[in-house]
């Protein structure tokens, strides 16, 4: 600059006022250089601290990328636990319901073995007597009593397979299911698994007793259904009922007849099976969760909390129907499982 | 002698027909059958004939405890014998039915030749 200012001294058509303006001018851009040099410095001091800040913050990230990979395999794992954990609670839902049946179910056989017996003896008893007949020559008393023990043969056979079939429905309730869909005959399994929950009732409360009501629509036919996933529908929907019946009993009101209806009725391509109490009915607070997991109005270790719910997942996800709940507190409550045929 | 039997099983008709077939042929017993308690009332009440009721105790609708009752507090003079039968032979339904003036209290599975001795007796 200084080289700049003495060239400019040594020019002679200048005026020493103009000399003296243009130095003023160099030394004002000399400032000005001066400022952005440091300007430029600082930049670059601050693209240094960025360059490291942002090595950092990748560093961090990787950090942090991991974490979460770590956190997703836990849940993963936790997920995992939680869906085998379902699966065993279902599991031992089913069994509960078998818990509570297995008294229903020893005298739903019983009966049919005491035919069983009974008809076996008297079939001995008539063989003997056709035999001291046929001694005799009475012929036609002979054939008439070959006709009864034909008759008693019937009934030995008619309530044996009576007793196979509850054994195998008990059989089809504890097996996990198939998930085969099966032409079933609805109204059958409705009444079975009335009867097994009737006597389930008695066996644990022997003052129990509540009139039943069927309305069977003969005309239904067979459906295709999983027929134990749909009985244990049905075998829940009465159970409650049952249970709100008692507990509307247990008030003493005048007149008060306990009545569960199980009816159904076949509608064009749909088939509803309608489980309907005169029990305590169900409080709006409570209506909207009835179907939610591991929600009951029963006190501690007397309900899951998963009949409805399971019962809920098994007509809308396992058979794409429908199940819907109609009640008015104090006076009833009606289920309604509505099937596609 | 007429006997009323209330069973909610149906083929206890054919079974007590095949098992006291000598005693209806000679005409000792004549068998009367009601499915429920309800049938049952209305039977006694139209016929007032039956001088013993076998009942069942475990059927839906009315029990045979409550039909019991209703035999024992407002029917005929003088009152049918009658015998209850359970399943469930526990405490409870003894002591109620004994309270509500049963004259017999037996236990499935039936022993016919002891009920046939029990009929006869009262004969």
């Amino acid at each position: 600059m200084q080289n700049i200012l003495n060239l400019v001294e040594q020019i002679e058509a200048l005026t020493a006022e103009q000399k003296k303006a243009i130095a003023e001018w160099i030394k004002e851009i000399d400032k000005k250089i001066t400022v952005t040099e440091f300007k430029l410095d600082r930049t670059e001091k601050v693209k240094r601290t960025t360059g490291i800040l942002l090595e950092e913050t990748i560093q961090e990230l990787e950090l942090k990328r991991k974490a979460v990979e770590d956190s997703n395999a836990t849940l993963q794992k936790l997920l995992e636990d939680l869906k085998a954990t379902q699966a065993q609670l279902i599991q031992s839902e089913k069994m509960a319901s078998l818990g509570e049946l297995t008294a229903g179910i020893a005298h739903e056989i019983q009966n049919p073995l005491n035919f069983v017996n009974n008809f076996s003896e008297v079939s001995n008893e008539l063989i003997d007597e056709m035999t001291e007949q046929l001694e005799k020559g009475n012929t036609e008393d002979a054939k008439a009593m070959a006709n009864e023990v034909k008759m008693s043969l019937e009934k030995i056979n008619f309530h044996g397979k009576r007793a196979d079939g509850i054994v195998k429905s008990m059989l089809q309730h504890s097996r996990s299911s198939n998930n085969k869909k099966e032409p079933t005959d609805i109204n059958a399994l409705a009444d079975e698994y009335l009867r097994l929950a009737y006597h389930g009732m008695r066996a644990k409360d022997k003052s129990f007793n509540s009139a039943m009501k069927t309305d069977y629509d003969e005309n239904i036919g067979l459906i295709k259904i999983i027929s134990q996933d749909i009985g244990r529908v049905i075998l829940n929907l009465i159970t409650n009922a049952f249970y709100a019946v008692t507990e509307k009993n247990k008030l003493m009101l005048d007149g008060y007849e306990p009545t569960i209806t199980v009816s159904t009725k076949r509608m064009n391509d749909k088939v509803e099976v309608r489980v309907k109490d005169n029990g305590t009915g169900i409080p709006q607070k409570a209506l909207e969760k009835v179907f939610q997991p591991f929600f009951t109005t029963k006190p501690t270790g007397q309900g899951t909390g998963l009949g409805l719910s399971l019962s809920y997942d098994i007509v809308t996800k396992g058979h794409g129907g429908e199940l819907k709940v109609e009640t008015k507190e104090g006076e009833y409550t009606e289920f309604t499982i509505i099937l596609s045929v | 002698m007429k006997i009323l039997v209330v069973d909610d099983e149906k083929d206890v008709q054919v079974l007590f027909e095949q098992r006291f077939r000598k005693e209806i042929r000679n005409k000792e017993m004549e068998f009367a059958f009601a499915y429920s308690g309800e049938d049952a009332l209305k039977y006694l009440n139209e016929l007032h004939e039956a001088v013993l009721i076998l009942s069942d105790i475990n059927m839906p609708g009315m029990s045979g405890l409550e039909l019991l009752r209703h035999i024992k507090e407002k029917h005929h003079q003088p009152p049918p014998v009658v015998m209850m039968i359970t399943a469930y032979g526990d405490a409870d339904n003894y002591n109620t039915a004994m309270k509500l003036g049963a004259d017999d209290f037996l236990t499935k599975p039936l022993e016919f030749s002891l009920l046939k001795e029990k009929l006869k007796a009262i004969q």
